[in-house]
């Protein structure tokens, strides 16, 4: 296994205001890893970090082994907290559009997501519902065959059952040479399908361990153990 | 029979057990191939390699053979498959002594409760 993702020393500060401290972290490859902690504690800025959204203010990322740029950007499929896709284009533009940018989209991929969950392809963005959208950005993320998906809050705005369905979508779209990293607080709804937990909060990595480890030291889920280390 | 994962124990035991049972109960007969480990992933909506953890681990117990070219399948032993039978149902008698200890019964108490309702199910 070879490492996808390493952080180090990595800090971005917003004026005074420290956002990440100081983290090292090393992802290998082959795995779905959660990225974990309370509001504001720096979850999606790390994910912007690795896709140079942000530049850090000291520290490295580095993303199979090479600097966020052009080239990371081509292995990278990403699922921003926010939707930047126009409004008043209809799921097939979309799709062709990404076909268009990214040589490894599948668009049959797509189309046959958007089958199973309902969605019509001649739609338009805006006329959708904030889960639906939600749901149509995260089919486009998971049409790529890329070496790491980085999903920001992916199941934030989703339905019970479409959360399902998208997990399930995860598990089914990532091959084993693939990585992906899962920030979100909804953790009972995803702890089954990680590995790997990085638990961070004010900006510092707290803990990492794999999920059976922690369910085997601890006695209890993921989940659990977090609402005990960020009680409130 | 769906795949319900508890919360407070490692997911790959779980899934041993399920599996396990599977065999047990015949949902996957003797000699059977099985799906692949991420189908099996995918419809228990675990993450594979938590799947493959288990499913290496009942290879080495071996209820499961792998072939190298065609995947998995259940072994054909009888006998090995009344071992196992026979670990678990132990496994899950010891987790219930314990817990009649723990509510202060004795072995012969114990033993008394379980013959009346044995006699009660005949009825």
């Amino acid at each position: 296994m070879s490492t996808i993702f390493e952080c180090t020393d990595l800090t971005k500060k917003f004026g005074s205001k420290v956002a990440v401290s100081g983290v090292n972290l090393k992802l290998e490859r082959g795995q779905i890893v959660g990225l974990l902690g309370p509001n504001g504690s720096g979850k999606s800025t790390i994910i912007k970090l690795a896709n140079e959204l942000l530049t850090p203010t000291s520290g490295t990322i580095l993303i199979g082994g090479k600097k966020p740029g052009i080239e990371t950007k081509k292995i990278v499929s990403y699922l921003p907290e926010r939707t930047y896709l126009n409004d008043w284009m209809r799921v097939h533009q979309i799709i062709e559009f990404f076909s268009d940018f990214y040589p490894d989209f599948k668009p049959k991929k797509a189309y046959d997501m958007l089958k199973s969950l309902k969605i019509d392809a001649n739609d338009r963005l805006k006329t959708m519902s904030k889960g639906t959208k939600e749901k149509v950005q995260l089919i486009l993320v998971m049409s790529r065959e890329a070496e790491l998906y980085l999903l920001d809050e992916p199941i934030g705005g989703v339905d019970p059952a479409a959360r399902d369905y998208i997990l399930q979508t995860i598990l089914g779209n990532y091959n084993e040479n693939a990585t992906v990293i899962i920030s979100t607080h909804l953790i009972s709804d995803i702890e089954n399908i990680l590995d790997y937990v990085v638990f961070i909060n004010q900006g510092k990595v707290v803990m990492t361990s794999s999920v059976d480890d922690i369910r085997a030291e601890k006695g209890k889920s993921v989940d659990g153990l977090f609402r005990e280390v960020f009680k409130c | 029979m769906p795949w319900e994962l508890k919360s407070d124990r490692p997911i790959y035991t779980q899934l041993i057990e399920h599996i396990q049972l599977s065999i047990f109960s015949g949902v996957y007969p003797l000699g059977s191939k099985l799906p692949s480990g991420r189908d099996m992933a995918q419809e228990a909506s675990v993450n594979p390699n938590t799947m493959q953890k288990a499913l290496v681990k009942l290879e080495e117990d071996g209820l499961i053979i792998t072939h190298r070219t065609s995947g998995r399948s259940i072994t054909e032993d009888a006998r090995m498959l009344e071992m196992a039978k026979t670990k678990l149902a132990q496994d899950q008698i010891s987790e219930f002594l314990g817990k009649m200890q723990l509510m202060g019964f004795d072995q012969k108490e114990i033993l008394t409760i379980i013959n009346n309702m044995v006699k009660e199910m005949k009825k």
